[in-house]
């Protein structure tokens, strides 16, 4: 916890390379309903790196999810590049796997196990059936499924379609894995149980993830560095470390005073806007 | 603390206790029903018991109302007469006739109706078009075009096929269509995700996950196609009536079921009419409840895309 | 956690100093004039019938085909007008309306005493299950052949096939929605003393509506389509008739821009009922009552 590289630029001796996986850079998007034009996200940077837990933060609205999209490929920027591993994006794609918030995201005519190969197999990631089916099973042990293999989506709770969701992300092994709140829909026990088993995860394969969230505590126990965006439209506010807390440090002082501060970010901007709006 | 008292905030305080569960007796825990009780609770018993009741009713209605047979004949008549039409006058050959006619327009329209729908998910005016096209077309019923289809194609199978294909094609492009707007955006953002594409999208992602709506489509489908079909050869006959003949001539095996009942029932042959209905009946119970009950039992209600 | 650090590239934190200065850009906008016209879809759907139209009328022209095959969309319309101003077509379509009406509202009584029959008794429910189920799968016109031997060739065999056509359709699909009504709300009925009819009425019709307004919508179009068809068989046999009769007659005598003006009707009535008439009742009830599904 006394970990004195903070606040130092860039010198852990152990990363291998200081290329980032992920390079947003000035990035706009904006959405075009039926008769407005609504700028969502306003020339954002950022940059992951290898086996960062990267966290968006930021108040309801403020454009986390459409960043998300973004860089997942579904939304192209108006203005801005959003890199991955050097490549520029353009498309969806199985090198960047999301994991959504709405349990709907299991396709309902597979089962778990068959939801997971059908990802494998169509994502380019396993050629033959029996190579998917043992990643799989990997994987589904991983999250503790293996008596519901041969279940379908919908007989499970909410908790477990999450986690078959998440297994079924890091069985790709995609470049990166985007996590769009992925606990905010279940309850405060399986939230806290999900974020435990995800940072057990996290030790065991090390994969890198972007991970949005609107709750200051989480952004701090899952978290190793966190964005924190302005109210809409989104643009970056500040970066913070957070790779020094885990869920062994909620109550400690340094916890505490860190979500202070972060509560303190959004707070500041939150009066800003009242104060600016009726100005226009 | 105090056995029983009134605390000062007037709350009536007694004392706690806590239960031996399973020492004392419990009473009836769980009885069987009688041997009545549970044969009256099996469903398809009670109701083969309706229908033997509704058959005697109808046999003694006939006989004892001394009914005229030409008006309404008893089940017995009725059932010597679907005899006599299946091993002597060929109503299987009749039956077939009918399900090829039906089979091949159903095929053919489901294709049609397929390359419309997939244009439509390509692009905004190919949706246009197609929403367009179904409302208008839909409401028409397909039996309306026969006379418009006996004139291009003439009498026979053409024009049928022609009719059936209308009545086919368009509801099952709309609830298709529909069925694939209403795929939920995080299923269609997952799809996206696995890299998949084009033809390999819409059949792996938006076809199973609209599949509800799918069904449903075909069922309407099925329904007014059988329909039209039986219209379709009544008009026939009462074509061949008017100009005396060119189907007639050919002998009964070359028609379909609805053409049979036509016929018997110039011919005044009242039981072989209700024979005929039977068979219709047995037809549509047939493929409503051996085929798609059967696809729903296998997708939607297994994936638990619907209820009850 | 220590370990961590060795895998994360640690960066220095930054804050964002200069947000909340304004901003060069629209944070929201509205689109051009254009863009909202084009995303109007009565507007894109009107366009495309007019092309439809457009694209008929320049065929027929064009191609020379035989008017008397495919006549052109400008003769059919003045076809058209010239029934309506003669009397011609609105008498068709009062004949055709008529016997709808009169067999689609007999179709729904029946189906009701059947229906109240059903949910007070096990055997009325038995007793519906079991003819729905033979009796649904039987498309009306071919009881036609019978009506017609049993009532004759007059109107009333018509209404026979219409109710038969109706009956099925709407009590089966009632009945589904019936039991589809949750145990919670019929123990809220109850709780209220509702038995019997008014139970029926005030709790299992509005409960059950989603399943009863689908029941009405398909009775609707089985009816519509069995009584042009029955039209079409009858005209042929009796000579006379309403809206199917036209187009059978029609067609026989080749007078094909009639059958078109004809059909033109047919989709014009069926339009109505579907998009005007069904389209208010859903409005105002289950989408009033947020139970679509
Ligand atoms: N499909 C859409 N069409 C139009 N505008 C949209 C759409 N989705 C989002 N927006 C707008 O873009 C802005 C950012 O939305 P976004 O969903 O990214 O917010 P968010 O940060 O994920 O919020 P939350 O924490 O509530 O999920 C919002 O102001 C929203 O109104
Ligand atoms: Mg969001």
């Amino acid at each position: 916890m006394n970990d004195t590289a903070t606040g130092t630029a860039g010198q852990s001796p152990a990363v291998p390379t200081v290329e980032p996986i992920l390079d947003v850079s000035g990035v706009t998007l904006q959405y075009k309903t039926k008769e407005h034009l609504i700028t969502a996200t306003y020339r954002v940077d950022f940059q992951v790196f290898q086996s960062d837990r990267f966290v968006l933060l930021g108040p309801s609205g403020c454009g986390k999810s459409t960043l998300l999209k973004g860089v997942a490929g579904y939304m192209r920027p108006v203005e801005g590049t959003m890199k991955l591993k050097g490549r520029v994006i353009t498309e969806p794609g199985p090198d960047r796997v999301m994991v959504f918030q709405e349990f709907d995201q299991l396709l309902p005519w597979k089962t778990v196990k068959q939801n997971i190969t059908f990802a494998l197999m169509n994502g380019g990631k396993c050629s033959s059936k029996q190579e998917a089916n043992d990643v799989a099973m990997e994987y589904i042990s991983k999250v503790k499924l293996e008596r519901f293999e041969d279940t379908y989506p919908h007989m499970l709770s909410g908790g477990m379609k999450q986690r078959v969701a998440i297994a079924r992300g890091m069985a790709m092994e995609p470049d990166i894995l985007l996590m769009d709140e992925p606990f905010a829909a279940l309850d405060a026990l399986t939230r806290r149980q999900m974020q435990e088993e995800l940072l057990q995860l996290w030790d065991d394969t090390k994969f890198t993830v972007l991970f949005v969230t609107h709750s200051i505590e989480e952004a701090v126990i899952i978290g190793s560095r966190i964005l924190i965006l302005s109210p809409h439209p989104g643009q970056v506010k500040a970066e913070l470390n957070a790779h020094q807390m885990g869920h062994g440090d909620v109550g400690d002082k340094d916890f505490a005073q860190l979500q202070e501060k972060i509560h303190a970010m959004i707070f500041a901007d939150r009066v800003l806007e009242d104060e600016t709006l009726p100005n226009g | 603390m105090a056995d029983q008292s009134v605390t000062s905030s007037g709350i009536y305080v007694r004392s706690e206790f806590v239960n031996e569960i399973g020492v004392a007796g419990t009473g009836e825990v769980e009885r069987r029903l009688s041997v009545f009780e549970r044969i009256t609770n099996i469903d398809p018993l009670r109701k083969f018991t309706i229908l033997i009741i509704m058959v005697v009713v109808w046999e003694l209605y006939a006989r004892i109302g001394n009914i005229n047979e030409l008006m309404f004949p008893t089940f017995s008549a009725t059932g010597a007469a679907l005899v006599d039409a299946l091993v002597n006058a060929s109503l299987l050959v009749n039956v077939w006739n009918s399900l090829k006619l039906l089979l091949s327009g159903y095929a053919i329209g489901i294709s049609i109706a397929a390359v419309l729908v997939i244009l439509a998910v390509g692009s905004r005016i190919g949706s246009d078009l197609l929403t367009t096209l179904t409302a208008m077309l839909n409401p028409l019923p397909a039996i309306a075009l026969l006379p418009m289809a006996m004139l291009w194609f003439g009498l026979g199978p053409g024009a049928i096929i022609f009719t059936l294909l209308h009545s086919i094609i368009w509801p099952v492009a709309l609830n298709t269509h529909s069925g694939f707007q209403s795929v939920s955006e995080t299923l269609r953002m997952v799809g996206g995700n696995y890299g998949l594409r084009g033809l390999k999208y819409i059949f792996k992602i938006l076809v199973p996950a609209a599949f509800p709506a799918i069904l449903t489509g075909l069922r309407i489908g099925w329904a007014y196609a059988w329909r039209t079909l039986i219209a379709a050869e009544l008009v026939f006959g009462g074509q061949v009536v008017d100009t005396s003949g060119q189907l007639g001539a050919e002998g009964s095996t070359s028609g379909g079921l609805g053409w049979i009942i036509f016929e018997n029932q110039m011919e005044n042959q009242t039981p072989y009419v209700f024979a005929g209905l039977f068979m219709v009946i047995l037809v549509g119970i047939t493929i409503e409840n051996g085929f798609f009950r059967n696809i729903e039992e296998r997708t939607v209600r297994k994936w638990g895309m619907q209820k009850s | 956690m220590s370990e961590n650090a060795v895998e994360t590239y640690v960066r220095p934190e930054f804050e964002n100093k200069d947000l909340g200065k304004a901003l060069d850009v629209d944070v929201e906008r509205p689109l051009s004039v254009f863009e909202r016209i084009a995303n109007i879809n009565a507007v894109r759907k009107f366009s495309i019938l007019l092309g439809l139209l457009f694209a008929w009328e320049a065929y027929t022209r064009l191609s020379g085909v035989e008017p008397l095959l495919f006549p052109s969309f400008s003769t059919s319309a003045e076809a058209l007008w010239e029934t309506i101003l003669t009397g011609e077509m609105p008498a068709k379509i009062w004949v055709t309306v008529k016997i709808l009406l009169v067999g689609y509202a007999a179709g729904l009584g029946c189906a009701a005493v059947l229906l109240i029959w059903a949910v007070l008794t096990r055997v009325g429910s038995d007793v519906l299950a079991t003819l729905t189920s033979m009796f649904q799968p039987l498309p009306a016109i071919s009881l036609l052949p019978l009506a017609m031997l049993w009532f004759g060739l007059g109107a009333s065999s018509l209404v026979f096939v219409t109710i038969h056509s109706v009956l099925w359709a709407v009590a089966l699909s009632t009945h589904v929605g019936f039991m589809g009504v949750s145990e919670t709300l019929r123990m809220v009925g109850r709780n209220y003393g509702l038995r019997g009819i008014p139970y029926i009425f005030k709790i299992l019709v509005p409960a059950g509506f989603a399943s009863i307004l689908i029941g009405l919508k398909v009775g609707w179009a089985f009816a519509w389509r069995t009584l042009i068809g029955a039209e079409l068989v009858f005209g042929a046999l009796s000579g006379s008739g309403g809206l199917g009769w036209m187009v059978y007659e029609k067609g026989e005598n080749l007078e094909t821009t009639y059958v078109f003006a004809a059909l033109f009707m047919v989709i014009v009535i069926g339009l109505l009922v579907e998009n005007v008439i069904f389209r208010n009742v859903e409005l105002r009830t289950i989408s009033k009552w947020g139970m679509q599904r």
